[in-house]
């Protein structure tokens, strides 16, 4: 019973972090990488319908995201059960996730868009989809460390 | 088209806000004696008629009429920013608290109709507000709006009606009776705010051809649509901060068993 809450509130924090990491993230690519590089295009001549719904739903999504997993995190710091390294772990894990998602899935499933036009792409692609692995990699070293170290010796 | 407007214009354009804004006023006063009301809230209301009188006021509205951009300046500030605040005021709760009993007893018998039921449903207010907004840039309605005084004034009554449900019925802290859960409302919030994206990018992929009928110059209507974009985005996140935070409050009064002691904190 004691051992459970604490995974409880590690699970939590991770969950809640996760969602305010890949929100981020997905701000971070519209301002830096639509708005203030220009790299991306708001919109791609190539999109399909479905990959304009799809961009759409995924857009709106990760405008709450962000809201619902601060909310989240305030609401496990208000019951003392925010754990602040699986948190940040989380937060990590939710952001290389998304890199990952983007480069994949956005940019080369649906084609929605690119990393940037008029270049040769794949050393963008190839950057773009790194950065992911080293946020997954951090996040999942992070959330390591802080698994639930066995109390009896 | 852009004749100077009058003294009589600017009246009858501030006219809807100062009707508003006097309501209110009023209602407080009688209110504040009898219990004490957020000041927040009065803050709320006045900045839910300004925006409001912004939106109507002529120079906005005749700009609108030949800019698209101006035009969706108008829709955000009608149809998203002065509902959210006009709603976060609390104007039910207030009237109840300033009405004389038997008047309130009406004002409660109207939110118990089971017209109003169905109508401030979040999902019927989301199916008005996205359906109306579809009607406008989808088909001939934008075109004809500009010609007929009638439909524009109509478009724009109905811009604001159905802005104030879907706030209302997503994030009021007014009562209403059977009003879905959390999980309910974010997802009409979720479904709302993509449809609103789609269209936005739509109307900027097929900028020249839509809305149907206008010949909207191609770089004007491309600015209008990511306008219409980025203000949303706005907008729907201060609407998911207002709903998240009613939940975080509600949360609060529930008795929390801590992990390792097992007793209620707070």
């Amino acid at each position: 019973m004691a051992d459970e809450q604490p995974t409880r509130a590690r699970r939590a924090s991770l969950g809640a972090a996760a969602l305010v990491g890949a929100g981020v993230m997905a701000a971070v690519d519209e301002i830096v990488f639509h708005q203030v590089l220009a790299w991306h295009h708001f919109y791609d001549r190539s999109t399909t319908t479905v990959g304009l719904l799809s961009d759409g739903l995924l857009h709106a999504a990760e405008l709450l995201a962000v809201v619902a997993g601060f909310f989240l995190l305030l609401d496990l710091r208000r019951r003392g059960a925010l754990d602040a390294r699986a948190g940040w772990a989380g937060a990590l894990l939710g952001a290389g996730a998304f890199q990952l998602f983007d480069g994949v899935v956005v940019h080369k499933v649906l084609g929605l868009h690119q990393v940037r036009y008029d270049v040769d792409l794949l050393p963008y692609d190839v950057a773009w989809n790194a950065a992911a692995a080293v946020l997954l990699v951090l996040g999942a070293v992070l959330a390591w460390r802080s698994r639930p170290v066995p109390e009896r010796a | 088209m852009t004749h100077d407007a009058g003294p009589s214009d600017w009246l009858l354009a501030l006219a809807p806000a100062l009707l508003l804004l006097g309501a209110y006023l009023a209602g407080w006063s009688r209110a504040r004696r009898r219990r004490p009301w957020p000041a927040l809230r009065l803050a709320s209301w006045v900045a839910g008629c300004a925006l409001l009188a912004v939106a109507l006021a002529p120079p906005l509205m005749q700009a609108a009429h030949h800019d698209p951009r101006a035009h969706m300046a108008v829709h955000l500030l009608l149809g998203m920013y002065a509902p959210l605040a006009l709603v976060l005021a609390a104007p039910v709760t207030l009237a109840l608290t300033a009405l004389p009993a038997p008047a309130a007893r009406r004002v409660t018998a109207v939110l118990r109709h089971p017209v109003l039921h169905v109508l401030s449903h979040p999902v019927t207010a989301g199916v008005l507000v996205t359906g109306g907004l579809a009607a406008l840039y989808l088909t001939p309605l934008y075109a004809l709006s500009l010609t007929q005084p009638l439909v524009h004034a109509a478009v724009h009554v109905h811009l604001l009606a159905s802005g104030l449900l879907l706030a209302w019925a997503l994030a009021g802290p007014d009562p209403a009776p059977r009003r879905p859960g959390t999980a309910v409302r974010l997802t009409v919030l979720l479904l709302g705010a993509a449809a609103h994206a789609v269209l936005a990018k739509t109307l900027y992929a097929r900028a020249g051809e839509l809305p149907p009928g206008t010949h909207q110059p191609v770089a004007t209507a491309e600015a209008a649509a990511q306008l219409m974009y980025y203000g949303g985005d706005v907008a729907e996140v201060l609407l998911a901060v207002a709903l998240l935070a009613q939940w975080y409050r509600r949360r609060a009064r529930r008795p929390v068993l801590t992990a390792a002691a097992g007793r209620p904190r707070r």
